[in-house]
């Protein structure tokens, strides 16, 4: 796997992309790489980067959040530290840009910095059992939102299909055409395919490029269906 | 089995709806229920629906009950405070005895409150909120395949009672992801002889309405409207039951609230703690029965809530109050952790 200097996740509101985001930010740290890794979702209330605050903070990778995020204040704020990742090139930046077009209006702002530097990845984040972008046609619909509204184009795609808890091996085989015809209609190369650590495992030397994910434990799992990763934090 | 879809809670409810027949969506924004506006815009107008984002929650509620009026299935949703303002147009609703399906994805409270997840409405849900002397039948799901599933059965209630049915989620079932899977969907339906359909001069107009100029027949209709809802009370009540053979405390919650209250019935019962749980599905009507039978082998409950305390109340009342009963809770937003709850089932066991 090779890194750009900044690496962007965005796509369909719910397609994982912060789990991805915070996987390859750890990823990356692991590779002795300085990391920022920076929350520019303006959409989502729950369920954000900074839950994982405490596992990104032990591998020192340092992470830039709205002021406001799991408040109770819904407002779409970004905080003025997040331009260290277009301007400080020292670092290895990451952004986790929020759901949808609404979502990746944000990212507009720094695409003129982002465009000048040209040192960058932006990864379509793709899972083909999300019920709205089930048909490669309609993530590509999805995709033309995205660059329509933050003014770039995507220049990668990750496999990310999982049924979360339900995940096995063959959900990620079986989701490999829709993936390759998702590629072949918009002209962009699979970055990687992301599968749980336990799944990831079983995958090794059938898909190239596997991205081991660990997952956050939630309060509401039910006893069945505690991760099948061990978790890294909880 | 159908093929399985990864699906946000909020989601699920929209394309169940759909599923369910409904093709009318009138809402007006708000976190944490906005995927659901989010879904219908999308859909809708792909399969010949209507998605209308009204002027305010008061509008939206008032083309409900128009909509509802000609007898097609219509539904809107939202969020506590939206709730709040939705509740003069549930009374209406509930007077002229039509049909509706109302999501409310609760937030913390009381007033603006705030974003994160709540239960602190059950009581408005239960015990009215508008005015008047009316019921809704009031679902609560536990889980993203049950935001699909009792959205399908909120319609078909709906229908078979004239009546409100709510969803009553929370924030966070609202946000979370799940595979769920819709199998062929049970979808009943139902003769609408009462409908605003035109007569095309063929047979007397149909009244949807809730003014009564007499007091004596807008009494008559409360009378009846009661009898009603006394079948749904002997025949609709739903709820869970889970390793509560041999339970001598029984924990009792709903919703996201029931997921915390699992885990630590399993941590209780792994250092020897006789404990079950029940789950309420439906709120209203509240499962009194199983309650009561709960009464007769249980020494104690515990009422688990992201509320002040409001459901205890029903316990209280089901098990007629011949055993104590407990408050573990969390407000505002927050959640009680599995540990909080075990923690409540080991005083219990002491007697405490």
């Amino acid at each position: 796997m090779n890194h750009k200097r900044l690496t962007l996740f965005a796509g369909h509101y719910g397609s994982g992309k912060t789990n991805i985001a915070v996987n390859y930010a750890l990823h990356l740290a692991g590779e002795g790489k300085p990391v920022v890794i920076a929350d520019l979702d303006i959409v989502n209330p729950y369920f954000r980067t900074k839950d994982s605050a405490a596992v990104l903070e032990k591998a020192g990778v340092a992470l830039i959040s709205p002021q406001y995020a799991n408040s109770n204040v819904d407002l779409p704020a970004l905080p003025a530290e997040s331009y260290r990742l277009v301007q400080d090139k020292s670092i290895y930046g990451i952004m986790d840009i929020g759901g949808d077009d609404r979502g990746a209006y944000a990212l507009g702002r720094y695409v003129p910095a982002i465009k000048e530097e040209n040192n960058y990845r932006m990864v379509f984040v793709a899972n083909a059992s999300r019920p709205l972008t089930r048909t490669p046609e309609e993530a590509l619909e999805v995709m033309r939102e995205i660059e329509a509204a933050c003014g770039l184009r995507f220049t990668d795609i990750i496999n990310n299909t999982n049924l979360a808890s339900e995940t096995t091996a063959q959900t990620v085989l079986d989701s490999l055409p829709y993936i390759e015809e998702l590629s072949r209609l918009s002209g962009l190369p699979i970055f990687a395919t992301t599968a749980v650590t336990a799944v990831a495992e079983m995958l090794e030397g059938k898909i190239p490029e596997v991205l081991p994910l660990q997952l956050q434990e939630k309060y509401f799992d039910l006893p069945s269906q505690k991760p099948m990763s061990r978790p890294l934090w909880g | 089995m159908a093929q399985r879809v990864l699906m946000k809670g909020n989601e699920a409810i929209a394309e169940a709806a759909i599923r369910a027949g409904c093709r009318h969506y009138f809402g007006y924004p708000i976190t944490p229920q906005t995927e659901i506006a989010a879904y219908m815009a999308k859909k809708m107008p792909k399969i010949g629906g209507v998605f209308l984002q009204a002027e305010s929650e008061i509008a939206s509620i008032n083309m409900v009950y128009g909509a509802a009026a000609t007898g097609c299935r219509v539904m809107t949703s939202s969020s506590s405070p939206g709730i709040s303002l939705k509740s003069e147009g549930l009374s209406y609703i509930a007077g002229s005895d039509i049909p509706a399906l109302v999501v409310n994805v609760q937030r913390g409270g009381p007033g603006l409150g705030g974003i994160q997840p709540s239960q602190s409405d059950y009581f408005q849900a239960t015990k009215g909120g508008g005015h008047g002397d009316y019921r809704m039948i009031v679902l609560a799901p536990a889980s993203v395949q049950e935001m699909a599933s009792l959205t399908i059965k909120g319609f078909n209630l709906a229908d078979k009672y004239l009546m409100t049915s709510m969803i009553l989620a929370d924030g966070t079932i609202g946000q979370m992801m799940e595979p769920i899977s819709f199998e062929e969907a049970e979808v009943e339906t139902y003769e609408k002889p009462w409908a605003l359909t035109g007569t095309e001069g063929k047979r007397k107009h149909n009244i949807v309405n809730s003014l009564y100029l007499q007091p004596d027949a807008l009494e008559k209709k409360n009378f009846e409207r009661y009898e009603r809802y006394k079948i749904v009370e002997e025949n609709e009540p739903m709820w869970e039951e889970y390793m509560m053979e041999d339970a001598e405390i029984c924990v009792v919650a709903f919703g996201i609230a029931s997921r915390v209250a699992k885990n630590a019935v399993v941590a209780a019962r792994n250092e020897g703690i006789k404990v079950g749980l029940i789950r309420p599905i439906t709120l209203w009507p509240f499962p009194k029965k199983a309650l009561r039978a709960a009464a007769d082998k249980c020494k104690s409950f515990i009422s688990v809530e992201l509320s002040m305390g409001q459901m205890i109340e029903d316990i209280q009342l089901a098990t007629e109050c011949l055993r104590p009963v407990t408050l573990c809770n969390r407000a505002g937003g927050m959640i009680p952790s599995p540990d909080q709850v075990l923690e409540s089932i080991r005083k219990a066991q002491k007697g405490e």
